[in-house]
């Protein structure tokens, strides 16, 4: 299975964030729960509803990410550019952007 | 300009209170996103890629430095220090706090501005010209009128969920700077031949994924019956159009489907009906909103602006500015600026707070404390009297808004595209910018010549690629960004859709293929000739064998 993360926009804020291992929710990919398998995937699902359900995030969804070098990277460019913020704007980039991601 | 009396201001404030309520809602997770989203979407509230986004509409784009300074103000404490101008002559802010949204709103409210219907299947924001009121060869002030239909058109009951979205320009001069054509409805003021002043209508006009040229529905109109015709229009469209399908539910579709005569007559049957009833403008009305917008109390010429002349011959840096960003206006002794937000430091339309205040203040000292914003993304100064040229420009200069590129290569018009927008397939902005620095060099930018170059990120085509000169539209193939190129579009008075011109360029390369046809055209150009006449003397085939010489060698 390719390994997911359940990203989502912060009702409070709109501020992208991912699901965490904890349970909570971050804007770092650094701290993601990275989801690779179906029991996972259902414990992770569940908590991402009740989030929803909460109004702490809206409208949660899983990305396809990869793992390289230790970090976790979304595949998609148009994740990536969620991830890392508008790039051009690397001023408000939330986190180190991988020198790979051809942003 | 005009000011809001009691019921308008009322309305605008009852508004703040109630979406103050939904937002506290929200947060607590009374209501759920499905819930909420029309309702922050009846406020101009988006949710981005990032962030929300805020559109804030300017009636317009007319706004007073009052405005102004608390836009700069908001954009300061509630966003991230800047704002951007849209196409419709809307500001949007990329990063504001659902919690503080309301606080925003009232903050607006107290400068009589507000978003709603920036969003949603309603009237958006009216276009008008940005000349309107100050245009040398102007027949009438186009801001009366879409005033006028702003007021009819704000929360109108009947009209309040319309099949999708409905965009009207009105334009009063031969020259068309609103991109009338490519609106649902276009309004022209015209005269007839007994030298009366009324209107022409257009349906039908649309970007998007179907692009469309308004057809002429009505040759003239009288102007008592501009609010009833609209209304007869808009019933028609409102029963008829499309609600099965979101791309199909635009007015040009239902155009399309069934023929300019038919709706025509349709619209006429309505009319008729109607025409004479409570929508009739009487005179004292019409009056009561042209005065809002009566001209100033024009100055004399002064001597000084011989100074400004000196200083042109002088200093070719400000000449080159006049030449370019300054245009003729109908009253003796005065001009038109444009303020270029097209520069090499922002994206195009961005502006940072800084950037607001210092123009508020100038618009004050030299402009009649008026600034407006066009489709084009730029702003406008009306009432610049000659004398204040050079002082203004060096204040622009300080700036940074005194770029010398309106109407040139350069003075792209750009939407947000995947930088931010959510819908989006492709980046926009950084093309736009590398474009620019391509072709930053200003003698050759002039000696290109008029030139419009517009970029969407997608096919929604917010960056009206369709009505460039040179269209670039951003798509996504298997995961990477590339870009398509459409030629020989135009948005003036004699609009054309551009044609794709072959296959995508990828990012690395879509910046060489606009060399490549900028370059093409300098050779084959006659004398004089802009690059639009070149394109439609030649045709794409000059182009094509340059851009694709792969492909026309194996065809030969
Ligand atoms: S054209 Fe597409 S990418 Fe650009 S702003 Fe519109 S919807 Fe977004």
């Amino acid at each position: 299975m390719v390994l997911q993360v359940f990203t989502a926009n912060r009702v409070c804020d709109g501020i992208v964030v991912f699901l965490a291992e904890d349970g909570n929710w971050t804007t770092s990919l650094e701290e993601c729960r990275v989801i690779g398998d179906g029991g996972a995937l259902k414990q992770a699902m569940a908590t991402a509803e009740k989030a929803a359900e909460y109004a702490v995030v809206a409208d949660p969804y899983l990305i396809d990410v990869i793992e390289e070098n230790d970090a976790i990277r979304p595949i998609r460019y148009r994740e990536r550019i969620r991830a890392y913020g508008p790039p051009i704007h690397p001023d408000f980039a939330k986190q180190a952007i991988p020198a790979a991601t051809g942003l | 300009m005009y000011h809001y009396d009691e019921l308008d201001q009322r309305l605008v404030d009852e508004r703040v209170e109630q979406f103050r309520d939904q937002v506290t809602r929200r947060i607590a997770g009374e209501i759920t996103e499905d819930e909420f989203k029309p309702l922050r979407l009846m406020n101009g509230l988006y949710l981005q890629l990032h962030a929300y986004m805020l559109r804030i509409g300017i009636p317009y784009g007319v706004l007073s430095s009052v405005q102004l300074r608390k836009l700069a103000h908001i954009a300061r404490t509630y966003d991230r220090g800047y704002g951007h101008f849209t196409t419709r002559q809307c500001l949007q802010l990329n990063w504001p706090k659902l919690e503080e949204a309301p606080h925003i709103l009232a903050e607006l409210a107290e400068v009589q501005m507000h978003a709603i219907q920036t969003s949603g299947n309603s009237f958006r924001n009216i276009t008008a010209d940005q000349y309107a009121g100050v245009a040398a060869n102007e027949i009438e002030d186009s801001r009366i009128w879409a005033e006028i239909i702003r007021q009819w058109s704000l929360l109108h009951p009947e009209f309040s969920f319309l099949p999708r979205k409905f965009k009207i320009a009105v334009t009063g001069s031969p020259r068309d700077r609103t991109a009338v054509k490519f609106h649902d409805i276009g309004i022209v003021i015209r005269k007839n031949e007994k030298g009366e002043v009324g209107f022409e209508i257009l349906v039908g006009g649309g970007m998007g994924r179907t692009p469309m040229i308004g057809q002429t529905i009505r040759a003239f109109l009288p102007k008592k019956h501009l609010l009833s015709y609209l209304e007869a229009l808009l019933r028609i469209y409102n029963l008829m159009g499309r609600r099965d399908n979101k791309y199909k539910a635009r007015i040009k579709i239902l155009v399309f489907e069934l023929g300019i005569e038919e709706l025509q007559k349709l619209v006429e049957d309505e009319w008729n009906q109607i025409k004479d009833g409570p929508l009739a403008l009487p005179q004292d009305e019409i009056d009561r909103i042209s005065n809002q917008f009566a001209p100033p109390q024009w100055k004399k010429p002064q001597a000084a602006r011989l100074g400004a002349e000196v200083q042109r011959l002088k200093n070719p840096a400000f000449a080159d500015w006049v030449n370019v960003n300054v245009t003729g206006h109908k009253q003796p002794g005065y001009a038109i600026v444009n303020l270029s937000l097209k520069t090499l430091d922002a994206p195009p339309g961005d502006v940072t707070a800084e950037q607001m205040d210092g123009i508020a203040d100038l618009a004050e000292r030299y402009s009649l404390g008026e600034t407006r914003a066009t489709h084009e993304q730029n702003l406008v100064f009306a009432y610049v009297q000659e004398a204040d040229l050079y002082q203004l420009w060096r204040a622009l200069d300080e700036l940074g808004l005194a770029t010398p590129n309106v109407g040139l290569i350069s003075d792209i018009i750009c939407c947000p595209g995947l930088d931010y927008c959510a819908l989006a397939s492709a980046r926009s902005i950084p093309v736009a910018e590398r474009i620019s620095r391509r072709f930053r060099d200003l003698r050759r930018q002039n000696d290109i010549g008029g030139l419009k170059l517009k970029i969407s990120g997608c096919v929604n085509a917010c960056g009206h690629h369709h009505a460039g000169h040179i269209g670039i539209l951003g798509v996504d193939r298997q995961g990477e960004e590339f870009y398509q190129i459409t030629l020989g579009g135009s948005a003036d008075e004699n609009a054309s859709i551009g044609k794709i011109i072959g296959p995508a360029f990828s990012s690395e390369d879509v910046v060489e293929a606009v060399e490549t046809i900028v370059n093409t055209y300098v050779d084959i150009r006659e004398e004089g000739e802009a690059f639009l006449d070149t394109y439609r003397r030649v045709g794409e085939e000059p182009f094509k064998e340059r851009l694709y010489p792969e492909l026309t060698d194996a065809a030969a």
